[in-house]
């Protein structure tokens, strides 16, 4: 279900976990009693191997089984699936569109960052690039949300018969639940199995540990990034909304592989594009730690900033 | 500035001890700027560099320093460039052809190995490097026992990294697969490329030649085992799309040609072609001047160059500029564009060789068989 504003959520955001296995830790310092739910949907097909995250949370961890649940959903409702794949196409091609106009924009940044002369003059101008940059996202935004909405006005996707009855044994599951852990993979896939479930409402409350994927999923902008892919430019661009739960924050997994961290221009308009959310590197043993109010984070823990530096964090109020 | 050799060389007197001290105060070939200088130390009569960069001489000849028994050669080598060399060490009647003794970086092919100078700003790309963290795939051997040769073929199958029979996989086939895994370090790079996302989950079959030189020049049994033996076995045992885009052939050299060749006689039977350092030689008019092995590859690539057709969606092509064959791939990219199938070319400053080959792979594999790398966070 779509959702807007909700309010933050405790808990948790981490770096990847396949080679630095924290979340056990996390999961003891935050005293959760009871049972803790597990959303492994991001790893797809693969959604049910998920003993290893078992063994780090021990006994009491249970598979809400989002990935599978998504297609018994499809299975059984066809209207809803083709509405959904239509949806889904739509984002795509929207995607395409915005991706080119990025492009321009982002050159126009560069070019300026080479241009020659005065300095204040090429500063402001560099400001207004920028801007130009933030409209584009902000539009591509809006009619992200637009779309979204659409769908769901059309095809009531959380009224489905089918899909009420896996929300409600989902939501007795969670019901006995202190926690959920909310694994990486395919950000795309996490947030419609999340929004399909009403997990946005049904995870209110619940203290929260994700990663990845995962953490990219709850924030309120979802940022796709990567400064070295092996095709294309390069240009970090805006997915969707996310459930909002982490606010005013760019997730930022895998950080030091995928962006480049020591290129102090590229910093400075990643920082500057996304301001003022803070954009937050999630690397291997990474951790920041929201309690509903203020945000803190662990030693290894980095923010971008305007001026091109990627810095250590002190506690920020949301 | 000035070069260390000519400083050496001007600095007289040229003693043992003051080539000591130049031998011992570098690393060689001494790359500087776009120079390299190559150096031997010995009590010869000539000593020849022998490599195999197309466009200048092959045999270079080194000089002596006068009363000495240091030879030394400086040759320009732009940026980026990377060149597998030999030295040919002549004494009396006799010479020998030996790798370089002051350079220890080396690259091995199936006929030996050969001393490597890397210009500035070639770096061996850290993806093709075994990496500990990336999840492994794993080997198979396989003998198809019937094909249109007569006897068994061995086929080696690479499967990624947590496979599953209950995915479906994209199947890239290789030629001339051992020397891919041997020399051009092929499980490394599936292995980092699939774990890095750039490159989606594969299955690749790897084919053993017996006689490539002549199953590869256009030879139709060749065409026909891959059509009609090595997919039809691979789909009926592995879990594969059908769709045709999700079919790769690839090769290098007369494997380049096999690969088009195949495709040519198949139209449609492969989706992606990836083509590197094809041995597309061809004639304007008159004969062949590569000698009869090419007899048949030119007569098939007259042909084609005659009526080019469209034989997959996506071809990706690459060659070395360093090659003989650089004229004839550039040749082929117009070609092959005004079929109206999407082509990528891309060229760099390297030899007919399997590390060029290796160090393509990246942006060849990622463009035809793109990973969910934007957005996939694990």
């Amino acid at each position: 279900m779509y959702t807007e504003s909700p309010k933050p959520a405790t808990g948790v955001l981490l770096g990847p976990q396949r080679l630095a296995v924290t979340v056990d830790a996390e999961l003891d310092a935050l005293q959760v009693e009871g049972k803790v739910a597990m959303i492994t949907c991001g790893w797809q097909e693969r959604e049910e191997e998920d003993r290893e995250l078992h063994d780090a949370l021990g006994s009491r961890a249970v598979n809400l089984n989002l990935h599978a649940r998504g297609d018994a959903v499809f299975l059984d409702d066809r209207e809803l699936r083709d509405a959904h794949r239509a949806k889904q196409d739509r984002l795509r091609q929207l995607q395409v569109l915005y991706r080119g106009r990025l492009e321009h924009a982002v050159a126009a940044v560069s070019e300026l960052q080479d241009a020659r002369g005065p300095a204040d003059l090429i500063a402001s101008e560099i400001t207004a690039a920028i801007e130009a940059i933030r409209l584009v996202d902000r539009q591509h935004l809006a009619r992200v949300t637009l779309l979204n909405r659409d769908y769901e006005d059309e095809i009531s996707p959380s009224e489905r018969p089918v899909v009420l009855l896996h929300r409600r044994e989902i939501a007795d599951i969670l019901a006995d639940c202190g926690a959920v852990a909310i694994a990486g993979g395919n950000v795309a896939t996490i947030l419609n199995r999340l929004r399909l479930f009403g997990l946005g409402e049904l995870l209110q409350g619940r203290t929260i540990l994700a990663w990845s994927a995962g953490a990219m999923a709850l924030t309120d902008r979802i940022v796709l990034f990567h400064d070295s892919p092996p095709q294309g430019r390069g240009n970090a661009e805006i997915l969707d909304a996310g459930l909002g739960l982490f606010p005013n924050l760019i997730a930022l997994p895998h950080a030091r592989r995928r962006l480049f961290l020591d290129d102090r221009r590229r910093v400075s308009l990643f920082a500057r594009r996304f301001a003022p959310a803070r954009c937050v590197t999630l690397d291997e043993r990474s951790r920041l730690l929201c309690d509903g109010e203020n945000y803190r984070a662990g030693p290894v823990t980095r923010a971008l900033c305007d001026g091109g530096d990627v810095v250590a964090l002190e506690t920020w109020s949301l | 500035m000035s070069l260390a050799i000519a400083n050496l060389l001007r600095a007289a007197p040229h003693d043992d001890g003051a080539i000591d001290r130049f031998l011992r105060d570098h690393e060689f070939p001494l790359v500087e700027g776009t120079s390299a200088t190559f150096v031997f130390r010995g009590r010869v009569d000539a000593v020849y560099l022998r490599h195999w960069v197309f466009g200048l001489g092959s045999q270079q000849p080194f000089n002596r320093l006068e009363n000495s028994d240091f030879w030394y050669l400086t040759l320009e080598l732009p940026a980026r460039s990377r060149v597998e060399y030999k030295l040919e060490i002549q004494q009396g009647d006799h010479s020998r052809w030996i790798r370089d003794p002051l350079n220890d970086q080396i690259a091995h092919d199936p006929f030996g190995a050969n001393s490597v100078c890397a210009g500035e700003g070639y770096q061996r790309p850290e993806w093709t490097e075994y990496d500990p963290d990336a999840r492994a795939g794993t080997i198979e051997e396989i003998t198809l026992p019937r094909t249109p040769f007569g006897g068994p073929r061995r086929l080696t199958v690479y499967l990624p990294a947590r496979f599953r029979v209950s995915r479906r996989y994209r199947l890239l086939v290789v030629h001339d697969g051992g020397d891919y895994l041997r020399y051009s370090s092929l499980k490394e790079v599936l292995d980092n490329l699939i774990d890095r996302l750039e490159v989606a989950p594969l299955i690749v079959a790897m084919t053993h030649p017996e006689d490539r030189l002549v199953e590869y020049a256009d030879d139709p049994r060749h065409a026909d085992f891959i059509v009609n033996t090595v997919v039809p076995y691979m789909e009926e045992n592995y879990p594969l799309y059908k769709a045709v885009s999700a079919r790769c052939l690839m090769g290098a050299s007369f494997g380049g040609v096999a690969s088009l060749s195949t495709a040519w006689r198949y139209p449609g039977a492969f989706g992606r072609l990836l083509l590197q350092s094809g041995s597309f030689a061809f004639t304007d008019i008159g004969e062949n001047r590569r000698g009869p092995l090419f007899d048949r590859v030119v007569s098939f690539v007259n042909g084609f160059r005659e009526a080019p057709g469209r034989l997959a969606e996506k071809v990706f092509v690459s060659c070395g500029t360093y090659e003989s064959l650089i004229y004839e791939n550039r040749s082929m990219v117009p070609l092959l564009q005004a079929t109206g199938m999407d082509i990528r070319y891309e060229e760099a400053r390297d030899g007919h060789n399997w590390e060029n080959w290796r160090d393509r792979l990246r942006t060849a594999l990622s463009w035809l068989f793109p990973g969910p790398l934007w957005m996939v966070y694990e």
